[in-house]
């Protein structure tokens, strides 16, 4: 009876230590702040890289929005216990690259562990972003977008204008937008997602080819400064009071204006400038009307705008810390993740742009541009024009400070207590304070 | 109550109505928008119920959810800690404040502003250095770490404290006199004066740790131990698409629903106080 | 502050029963809280790589920028109408209900739903009352000719981060008053309505006082959630906004803690923030719990 049982037991022993062995694979902690449907899509690639291998486990994991993952990753970090894979938005960019003894350059990984990786397939503005000044990517794109025009079709030819056409100036938004009004199709103009920051100033700069800051908007080192008070933002944020003051435009909130779609989606206004992200969405909320696309408006009267759009989103940045044999994995799970079908499946699925030419290349092949109109408008705004100093995008520390100061210098302007003049010069100001006590934390 | 007054009870009956009404009434909404398409909440606020109830509970309770366990695991989670913290608090508050109110003994002042102390240090400025703590402890990914963190606060303590002053001192000499020891006299006539204010603190406590979303989000990256309130915040945040408002509104009013049985299981300790307590 | 008369004269038992709380709070609050403060006397990159030691640097620049001494008038204000108007609700309501001999449990279990809201929905459910375009209570307040836009007008926002934040503690008030009136014995009340009392009188003479302890438990609370505990709801409804209008102290820590990852001037301003706190308690302790009936 006790040997039988004693013979059981070590079976079952050998049992459970045989297949620990077979199934030990190697886990890679993946940690990201993609909520609802966009997590689950997530989910999927990550599932799908697992079923493809044998030797690694790529475990995605939410960690809050990317405010909070950021905070959670610090956390861990100072307590050892990080990711291998963390996802962080653009604006952490500077903060990331100043962590150098916490990051590990993915241009470094791939180099160390032998996979063929070359920076130039990827979109020229998508990398220029992540990259150093020796042109070395530190973190790998993976949902990159920019912000388009979205615009109510059915209110556009009501109102006696062509649906086909969207604006493309900021002078005809306001014609657009008063014969709109006029001719009571809808109630206002345009609303639009970080009117102050994203939109407003850095890819206003960008798209006419200014500079938001100096030494290269920040990618040449951390004693850059601000210089986004430019006469260009002067004249959209008198413009952006004058028409709220008219009913053109209606402020929707600070960041991304949580007040904005409901007033697309109820046809309250008729044109909706945010990121190509939200595309789906949009299509999915319209409420019975149809959707046009456009690329962000230009001043008209400005030598060489557009330029073109910088982008936004998130990267995923490697951390130290952990042994060869796990970086093994994630380079090759990086490179699963920047393959063409996986980009390309990503990209359609999400509105946010293919970070590959070849991803790019394999949508066009499948039809995909055709089959969904309006869905290329994204890449075709960032590709608009090679990259000038002043359109790879921005790159200060604080960044999501500074964004928060001008948030409010914009809703100064907004409530009638400051000028466009006056907001931009305090909010350049205080911006450089930030960006000083951030080069002093960073000092190494 | 004491006399009979019609028009009081009438006054009071109304004042009741319409404050909870008023206080309801974001709830209401959150309740109506379960019953209503994502696409209606993404451009109005309704205030009439839809006919989507059905569909959004199975949508909530049954999505297969890669990235987060099933509802049921998150439940289990969230109960077991709001229950965890619950009782911890109340226990080592309890007899805590008692030794601050009937004992003289060295460094008691001492000893009383330290816990009074966890009341003053915003949370979030202390959640990294906690973090490093419970991660050293190695407590990270365990209902441990999850619990005793968030068990050392002073609010159980101070409110019996109060309660305790109340308690005549009469009562306390008669104990001696009968030859009750300290253990005796909190066990036979503390406790049980206690009651109501268990039972508040109960769900207080209870409700406390059932809505904790920073701390779980920090200590948990298995998901086995995710908590509802992350898993409502998961299908809420996204960072550039609308969010799934009518799932999480039906997730928000699930998660409401044990709080409620916890309130409704003390009031029957409440009513029994009432008759019960007379000193 | 004020102790009891008679003790018992055991030793060594008390500190048996303050060690499990004491250890628990040493471990994971006074340690913790310590390498805050002293984060609070340096400057340091968010990953803890390069520390350095920076004295007072942060509390000097804190004291002497116009928006945070701004943001301390802000903080009172708010704490002050938050706390008055949630206290004065849950008192009326635990007053109501305690009267009440059918329904009470009905209204009970309702008034409690508030607190169950996590935070994290609470700022959304108030969004989709009062947003600009769609919200219903702003609809309301159109109708009645106010132009309610809480994205632009100062007032706005604080009024409703104060209704946000008072909605949630009227729950907790009325859950403790009602506690505490349940513990007046009915004796009393019975006796003085005997000798001619109105229901008024009686809830001056007898049921407020009796009531004290509560109302000062609940009076410290309430000062310290409106102090440290709304950084959540401001953050789901108005970030601190428009223009600065509703950026109390600990809104402040949260966003240059949290999002600006600038961990030593938030250790800084929590530990000012603390200091303040620590300092109003002590006042209230002198001066208010004298009038406090044990």
């Amino acid at each position: 009876m006790v040997r039988t049982t004693l013979a059981a037991g070590l079976a079952a022993l050998a049992v459970s230590l045989a297949s620990s062995v077979a199934f030990a694979q190697t886990e890679i902690a993946w940690w990201h702040s993609m909520g609802g449907e966009l997590g689950e899509r997530l989910e999927q690639i990550a599932a799908d890289f697992n079923a493809s291998q044998s030797d690694y486990v790529v475990v995605p994991s939410y960690r809050g929005e990317y405010e909070e993952s950021l905070v959670n990753t610090i956390a861990a970090f100072r307590a050892g216990e990080q990711p291998h894979i963390v996802q962080v938005y653009e604006v952490g960019t500077g903060t990331m690259m100043a962590a150098k003894g916490a990051v590990y350059p993915v241009y470094q990984l791939m180099a160390d562990h032998g996979s063929n990786f070359d920076p130039s397939d990827y979109l020229p503005v998508v990398t220029g972003y992540y990259t150093d000044t020796e042109g070395n990517m530190l973190s790998m794109p993976f949902n990159s977008s920019t912000p388009i025009l979205y615009y109510n079709k059915d209110v556009f030819e009501a109102a006696g204008l062509d649906p086909e056409t969207p604006p493309t100036t900021w002078e005809e938004v306001e014609s657009f937008s008063q014969q709109i009004i006029d001719s009571g199709a809808a109630q206002c103009g345009f609303v639009m997602a970080y009117t102050g920051t994203w939109l407003g100033t850095e890819n206003l700069s960008a798209l006419h080819n200014v500079p938001y800051g100096t030494l290269e908007n920040g990618f040449g080192g951390l004693s850059s400064e601000l210089t986004f008070n430019h006469e260009i933002a002067v004249r959209l944020w008198e413009k952006l009071k004058e028409w709220q003051d008219a009913g053109i435009y209606s402020y929707g909130g600070p960041a991304g204006g949580a007040d904005n779609a409901p007033k697309f989606y109820s046809g309250e206004c008729a044109i909706y400038m945010n990121s190509s992200a939200s595309r789906a969405g949009v299509l999915a909320n319209a409420d019975g009307f149809e959707v046009g696309f456009g690329m962000l408006p230009v001043f008209g009267d400005v030598e060489g705008a557009p330029q073109n759009s910088i982008i936004g989103g998130a990267t995923l940045w490697v951390l130290n810390g952990h042994e060869d044999a796990e970086y093994e994995g994630v380079a090759e799970f990086l490179t699963y993740l920047s393959s063409a079908e996986v980009q390309a499946a990503w990209h359609q699925a999400t509105g946010y742009l293919p970070v590959t030419t070849a991803a790019y290349e394999l949508s066009q092949e499948q039809g995909y541009y055709e089959a969904n109109p309006g869905s290329d408008i994204a890449i075709r705004q960032i590709n608009l024009n090679p990259p000038t100093e002043n359109s790879k995008g921005v790159r200060f520390g604080n960044m999501p400070q500074i964004r928060t100061v001008v948030d409010e210098e914009l809703q100064a302007v907004l409530s009638g207590d400051k000028t466009a003049q006056e907001a931009l010069d305090s909010a350049v100001e205080r911006g450089n304070q930030i960006l000083r006590e951030f080069e002093a934390a960073n000092a190494q | 109550m004491v006399e009979n007054r019609p028009l009081l009870t009438i006054l009071t009956h109304l004042t009741l109505v319409l404050g909870v009404a008023l206080v309801i009434f974001p709830v209401y909404v959150a309740i109506i928008a379960m019953t209503h398409t994502q696409q209606t909440l993404g451009f109005t606020t309704p205030l009439w119920p839809g006919d989507q109830l059905i569909p959004n509970l199975i949508n909530v309770l049954t999505r297969p959810s890669p990235g987060r366990p099933p509802f049921w695991v998150m439940l289990w989670n969230s109960t077991w800690m709001a229950v965890i913290i619950m009782a911890g608090k109340i226990v080592i508050s309890i007899i805590s404040a008692y030794a601050i109110v009937y004992f003289k003994f060295p460094f008691r002042l001492v000893a009383f502003w330290i816990i009074f102390i966890t009341l003053m240090l915003p949370v979030e400025v202390r959640i990294i250095p906690t973090f490093e703590v419970v991660a050293s402890l190695g407590l990270l990914n365990s209902y441990a770490g999850l619990t005793i963190p968030l068990i050392a606060s002073a609010t159980a303590t101070f409110l019996f404290r109060q309660f305790f002053m109340t308690v005549p001192d009469e009562l306390m000499e008669a104990a001696r006199v009968d030859g009750a020891g300290p253990i005796k006299f909190f066990i036979d006539v503390l406790l049980p004066l206690s009651r109501t204010n268990i039972a508040a603190l109960c769900v207080i406590l209870f409700i406390y740790g059932w809505v904790q979303y920073l701390w779980p989000v920090l200590v948990t990256t298995r998901e086995e131990y995710f908590t509802l309130m992350m898993g409502v915040q998961q299908m809420a945040a996204t960072a550039e698409t609308d969010p799934m408002w009518n799932l999480i509104m039906s997730a928000t009013v699930l998660a409401l629903l044990p709080p409620v049985l916890v309130v409704i299981f003390m009031q029957r300790l409440f009513v029994k106080g009432l008759i019960e307590t007379e000193k | 502050m004020e102790t009891k008369r008679t003790t018992f004269p055991n030793k060594a038992l008390p500190y048996a029963f303050i060690a499990p709380q004491l250890l628990i709070t040493l471990v994971f609050f006074i340690w913790p809280a310590a390498q805050a403060i002293k984060a609070s006397f340096e400057r340091q990159d968010p990953f803890g790589l390069s520390t350095s030691f920076v004295g007072f640097a942060h509390y000097t620049r804190l004291l002497q920028d116009p928006l945070y001494l701004a943001s301390i008038s802000r903080t009172i204000v708010f704490a002050a109408a938050v706390t008055v108007i949630s206290m004065g609700l849950g008192l009326l309501f635990a007053m109501a209900v305690s009267r009440l001999i059918r329904g009470a449990n009905a209204y009970s279990t309702l008034l409690v739903w508030p607190y169950a809201v996590a935070p994290v929905v609470a700022g959304v459910l108030w969004w989709f009352m009062f947003n600009t375009s769609t919200g219903a209570l702003s609809y309301v307040l159109r109708v009645f000719g106010v132009a309610w836009n809480h994205n632009l007008n100062g007032t706005h926002a604080m009024i409703l981060i104060i209704l946000a934040a008072a909605w949630k503690q009227i729950s907790y008030n009325f859950l403790f008053f009602l506690a505490g009136l349940q513990s007046v014995p009915q004796s009393l009340t019975e006796a003085a309505a005997i000798d001619g009392a109105g229901p008024f009188k009686r809830f001056l003479t007898i049921m407020l006082p009796l009531l004290s302890p509560t109302t000062f438990f609940l009076f410290i609370i309430n000062v310290n959630y409106t102090m440290f505990d709304t950084f959540g709801i401001i953050a789901g409804t108005t970030h601190g906004g428009p223009n600065q209008a509703t950026n109390t102290l600990v809104y402040k820590v949260y966003a240059d803690g949290f999002i600006g990852l600038n961990l030593g001037s938030s250790s800084a301003q929590s530990v000012l923030l603390m200091l303040f706190v620590i300092l109003l308690t002590i006042v209230q302790f002198r001066y208010v719990e004298r009038r406090v009936q044990y």
